[in-house]
């Protein structure tokens, strides 16, 4: 460890970087795993189910009380989950056109997994920022990137040539595209009150200041429900709409380049959670207790902050989770009326209202 | 009768904002969540471990079944292999030389009787064509095998399956009457 | 009634000769005025008094009956075929009684001390008259229909499930059609004997029987054998054989075909499968010269039985036992299944058909003429002949068949066993005497002139060429169905298949030219022969020829004087006759 000490800067930069990649990457990987059982066993619950409870290892009868509970609580499905998935056959269709169809489900998850790249997901571990990159557009970057993500399943759509995944596309694109302008306007105010763009001193002005989910409450809930929207959850989850679409998008695909759609799906939720999270929930701050509302000054805090971040994004999953069971799928014209004609103004006069109070009160 | 228009209620503002419908969606939710991970009011039958009550009259898999005196009631008519629509149904029949029939009177027994589970619609259309009332459909819905061969039952396991079913012993009842006749008493094979 | 005088004024046929004018009357059924021949012929052939029945199935009425069998004498005891009817009402002065729109009045047919009652007429056996009115479809006809099934039910034992008759059983069809659904017989049936064993191929159900005595009239009057009868009185009535277990001439499984009901059952087809599952095929008896007509039972490529086809230019309905019987070779586990060459080491060793094709026209093309000989079989069919007499002229070859004799009866087994020796004749592959060239192959072989033999359908080992001689051969070409001695010596076996396996046609003693169709797929890798010899005679002649049975028969037709005119679609289902 002390060898580190000796490299130059730009070595110490590389290392540590590549070190949080790799946690943050199996992190995440692990996180869409889970949430995937979490929604199943949510859902379940919802249903008056009991979900997956029968994935047990061999080891598992060596366990006594523990062991059981785990295997009821479906600890062990998501390995099983994703064994499956690898080992099943993975089909493609003759008629597809082979490039865009294998590439699609690549586009889909890259963009996901890249958000969470300025995310800044505790204070610091030491002297390093837990954040991999602290970038100064980090709001922009992020933005940029997820609008990415439609073109997996637009190159999906096209690829598959066939009419269901056709037809999941083309709404994907209109529905993506729409909710991005609504998304994009309302954290505008957020900018203006902080007077920047990069997410570490977002968080920095809400520790200082209040949460911005009590100063923008209407903001909040134009990203909230945005969100909902880009990550093609219920209500909007008209690209895979099952009972009218068959699968959507993915109808044609099988096995690892299926899972890899699901993947992003989870990845996207993930990070929605963590941009509201960093936005409007103060990121890895806790109000009302100094030790926690500023940068850790020992290795224990660096890892509550981390653990007060991650508890606030899973608050935001069993959000998204749970509405999925509470209200049914939009008519695709009030998808369309809701962006265009109720969020898009209203995102506007927030940011002309926000702007005003601005240049009225704090010159 | 003539259709009658209904005007839709219009909303009022409050509604329209989704907000008592998101409310109501929440305690809905909520409310099951909770009856599920606290009184655990789970509808979920445990399967293997936990059986449905089969109903009368449910259409399982056909077997053969056996007379009150342990004889085979199926005298290889093969009606029910005609009328099989998925021919599940295979009978060998016993030929001239074959075995008799395990009862008296009958003549007459399959050599071999094979259903094919796997073919099997479950239709019930053997059960209703049989004049001997020698197959019926149990209450057996789940129905495994390791290999196509397996789900091949044969005579002696569709027999073993199917149990007892006394009724009217047709082939006895023609036998004592025709033993108890003055002249022409049929011998009994 | 007069008979219409024949009209001058139609131009008569000029080539035809005028044939002798049929006597007609006018009668009415259902309605419908029919012509119909004042006689015809009864059941050995003589004119008789047209009766109702024949005239109903002139008018296109089918009258049910069971004991009424137009190749049978009449016996009238089933009642079955009752009927009303009317007749022309005679006034005192022997003139018909008009109607007022100058019709004849007909008065139907009453009980005399009944009048209100109405009184059928067996049609079987009631000769019709001018001016008769049949109603088969009256309300009193089918009320006597009714009444008549329901007393020759009353002692039956409606074991339809064990029934081997279930599905081909008149007194079912009747049933459905003139029946009643309940019985009102509440007493207790009377009890007959059961599975009574009438002989070595017939099994007797005598509760099952109607005593239509069909089969009585059929023994004595035909098979010539007074071997059953009735015994006992009323109720208790049974057939009986004369001497029980030993029912045993050999045209005893006809009474089978003719019971109406599954009183008689064959003992080789009982419990063997229902009818119901057979597929019918129209083909030939092969057991002997006589060509007997038969329909194929079968069912999924295994053969139930064989049961006779009318055909009254060759065997009217009837066939005898032996050859009804001679089917189980077809489905042999021993059949021939491999194309077979000897390889190097001098063992059998499995080949392709395309390799064993080109091998025998090699063989063949190579040999020099007149050192080939060919042995062929009358179990041939006629277009099998035919492209083996092309390979014949092709090589220079000496020909023959081998005959086949038995013993002859006088119905219809023929001392000629080969049911295609007319064939061999009329496509020139042996002379009227087979054997003639038999002794000059063997001594050709014995002197080392002969170092080629084709042998097709028959074992040479027993008629003089035996396997001393075969092995001095340099090839011997053998296809056959069964294994042999000769198929055993042979250098390239082509295994063929039964006349159940493929289509083709006979020629019978009397010059009968009838075709045969498939029933079931041959074994293995065997093959109709006409297939493989199409393919031989290309490669070796190089003509082409016709890959279908219909064309390869046309092109014999042409080619072949005796059957010139003839066509495949043109020969019938009963046959041709051919000048032999």
């Amino acid at each position: 460890m002390e060898a580190i000490n000796y490299l130059n800067p730009t070595a110490q930069m590389i290392i540590f970087s590549a070190l949080k990649i790799g946690v943050v990457f199996g992190v995440v990987m692990t996180a869409v795993a889970y949430a995937v059982l979490v929604e199943r066993k949510v859902s379940a619950w919802i249903q008056n189910r009991v979900g997956p409870n029968r994935t047990a290892p061999f080891f598992i009868n060596y366990l006594p009380v523990i062991g059981p509970l785990l295997v009821r609580l479906g600890i062990f499905q998501p390995a099983a989950d994703g064994l499956k998935f690898l080992l099943k056959e993975d089909f493609t269709p003759s008629y597809v056109r082979k490039v865009y169809f294998w590439l699609a489900p690549a586009i889909t998850v890259i963009p996901a997994l890249l958000t969470v790249a300025v995310i800044p997901f505790g204070s610091n571990l030491g002297s390093e920022k837990m954040v991999i990159a602290d970038l100064n557009v980090g709001i922009l970057y992020t933005f940029g990137i997820v609008s990415l993500g439609v073109y997996g399943i637009v190159l999906a759509g096209y690829g598959s040539n066939s009419k269901y995944p056709f037809l999941g596309s083309i709404r994907s694109t209109a529905q993506m595209i729409s909710y991005e302008i609504a998304m994009g306007m309302s954290v505008i105010p957020i900018f203006i009150l902080t007077e920047s763009l990069n997410l570490s001193d977002i968080i920095r002005y809400q520790a200082e200041n209040g949460w911005m989910i009590f100063k923008q409450p209407l903001a909040f809930v134009i990203f909230l429900i945005a969100s909902f929207a880009e990550t093609n959850r219920l209500p909007f989850d008209l690209p895979e709409s099952e009972s009218e679409l068959v699968g959507g998008y993915h109808t044609e695909y099988s096995s690892m380049k299926f899972a890899l759609f699901f993947l992003g799906e989870y990845a996207n939720m993930i990070a929605s959670a963590a941009m509201m999270v960093t936005l409007f929930l103060g990121g890895w701050t806790l109000p009302f207790i100094d030790a926690l509302n500023l940068p850790a000054s020992s290795l224990l805090l660096g890892l509550i902050h981390i653990g007060v971040f991650f508890a606030k994004m899973a608050f935001f999953m069993i959000v998204f989770i749970w509405v999925r069971w509470m209200l049914p799928r939009f008519r695709y014209d009030q998808l369309m009326d809701l962006g265009w004609r109720r969020f898009i103004p209203l995102a506007l006069a927030n940011i002309v209202v926000t702007a005003l109070v601005v240049a009225l009160f704090n010159n | 009768m003539s259709t009658k228009v209904v005007d839709r209620a219009p909303l009022t503002f409050y509604e329209r904002t989704y907000l008592p419908a998101i409310l109501g969606g929440l305690k809905v939710t909520a409310k099951h969540f909770a009856d599920t991970v606290f009184k655990g009011n789970s509808v979920t039958m445990q399967y293997p471990e936990e059986r449905w009550v089969v109903p009368e009259g449910y259409r399982g898999a056909p077997y053969l079944v056996k007379d009150q005196d342990g004889a085979t009631k199926c005298v290889s008519c093969q009606l029910c292999e005609f009328v099989c629509p998925p021919k599940a149904i295979r009978i060998t029949p016993p030929g001239a030389d074959g075995l008799t029939a395990d009862r008296k009177n009958a003549e007459k027994m399959p050599k071999e009787f094979e259903i094919n589970m796997l073919r099997c619609i479950f239709c019930g259309m053997c059960q209703e064509v049989c004049p001997e009332e020698a197959i019926f459909l149990q209450k057996d819905y789940s129905i495994t095998g390791e290999n196509r061969e397996s789900m091949i039952f044969n005579k002696e396991k569709l027999l073993k399956l199917g149990g007892t079913h006394a009724g009217i012993q047709k082939w006895k009842n023609k036998l004592e009457e025709a033993q108890a006749q003055e002249t022409f008493p049929v011998d009994a094979q | 009634m007069s008979a219409p005088a024949a009209p001058s004024s139609t131009p008569a046929p000029v080539t035809a000769p005028a044939a002798p004018p049929v006597e007609t009357m006018t009668v009415m059924v259902n309605g419908k005025t029919v012509q119909v021949p004042k006689t015809m012929p009864d059941w050995q052939g003589k004119p008789a008094p047209t009766t109702m029945l024949q005239a109903a199935k002139i008018a296109g009425v089918d009258i049910p009956h069971y004991c009424y069998h137009d190749k049978l004498p009449i016996a009238g005891n089933c009642r079955m075929c009752l009927v009303e009817f009317g007749t022309p009402m005679m006034g005192p002065d022997r003139k018909p009684v008009l109607n007022e729109d100058g019709t004849p009045k007909i008065s139907r047919s009453v009980l005399p001390y009944e009048p209100g009652t109405p009184r059928g007429a067996i049609a079987c056996a009631t000769p019709i008259s001018p001016g008769m009115e049949i109603y088969a479809n009256s309300k009193a006809t089918h009320q006597m229909r009714e009444s008549v099934l329901e007393s020759l039910l009353i002692n039956h034992p409606l074991d339809c499930t064990i029934c081997d008759q279930a599905g081909e059983c008149k007194l079912q069809e009747y049933s459905v059609q003139h029946g009643q659904a309940g019985s009102q017989f509440v007493e207790t049936k009377v009890h007959k004997p059961k599975a009574v064993d009438l002989g070595p191929r017939i099994v007797l159900d005598d509760e099952r029987c109607i005593l239509c005595t069909r089969c009585i009239r059929f023994t004595r009057d035909i098979a010539g054998d007074d071997a059953l009868g009735i015994v006992n009185r009323g109720s208790y009535n049974t057939i009986s054989a004369f001497n029980p277990g030993h029912f045993d001439n050999n045209y005893t499984l006809n009474t089978v075909d003719l019971c109406p009901v599954g009183a008689l059952t064959s003992k080789d087809f009982r419990f063997k499968m229902r009818v119901w599952f057979l597929k019918e095929t129209k083909s030939l008896c092969t057991s002997c010269g006589t060509g007997c007509n038969i329909t194929m039972g079968s069912r999924e490529g295994v053969i139930h039985r064989y049961e006779p086809r009318e055909n009254d230019a060759v065997n009217g309905p009837w066939m005898c036992d032996s050859g009804r019987l001679n089917y189980r070779w077809v489905g042999h586990a021993d059949r021939l299944k491999q194309v077979l060459r000897t390889s190097a080491d001098g063992t059998l060793q499995p080949i392709s058909w395309n390799a064993a094709i080109e091998s025998a026209a090699l063989i063949l093309t190579q040999a020099p003429q007149g050192s080939v000989a060919f042995v062929v079989s009358g179990r041939q069919t006629n277009e099998e002949l035919f492209l083996l007499k092309k390979l014949a002229t092709h090589t220079g070859a000496m020909t023959d068949a081998v005959a086949r004799d038995g013993e002859p009866d006088r119905l219809l087994v023929s001392e000629d066993r080969n049911p295609n020796s007319n064939g061999v004749r009329l496509t020139g592959m042996a002379f009227t005497e087979f054997g003639f060239n038999l002794t000059k192959i063997a001594d050709g072989i014995a002197q080392g002139r002969i170092k080629t033999l084709v042998v097709f359908g028959e074992d040479v080992t027993r008629v003089g060429i035996g396997p001393e001689l075969l092995a001095k051969l340099d090839a011997l070409i053998v296809s056959d169905i069964l294994p042999n001695a000769t198929t055993a010596a042979a250098t390239l076996l082509l295994p063929g298949a039964a006349h159940a396996e493929k289509r083709g046609t006979f020629v019978n003693v009397k010059g009968r030219l009838q075709k045969f169709h498939k029933a079931v797929e041959a074994p293995g890798e065997a093959r109709p022969e006409w297939e493989f010899l199409l393919e031989l005679v290309h490669s070796l002649t190089g003509h082409n020829g016709y890959r279908t049975i219909e064309g390869l028969f046309n092109q014999m037709a042409a080619e072949v004087p005796a059957f010139a005119g003839l066509e495949w679609a043109k020969v019938g289902d009963t046959g041709v006759t051919v000048q032999i």
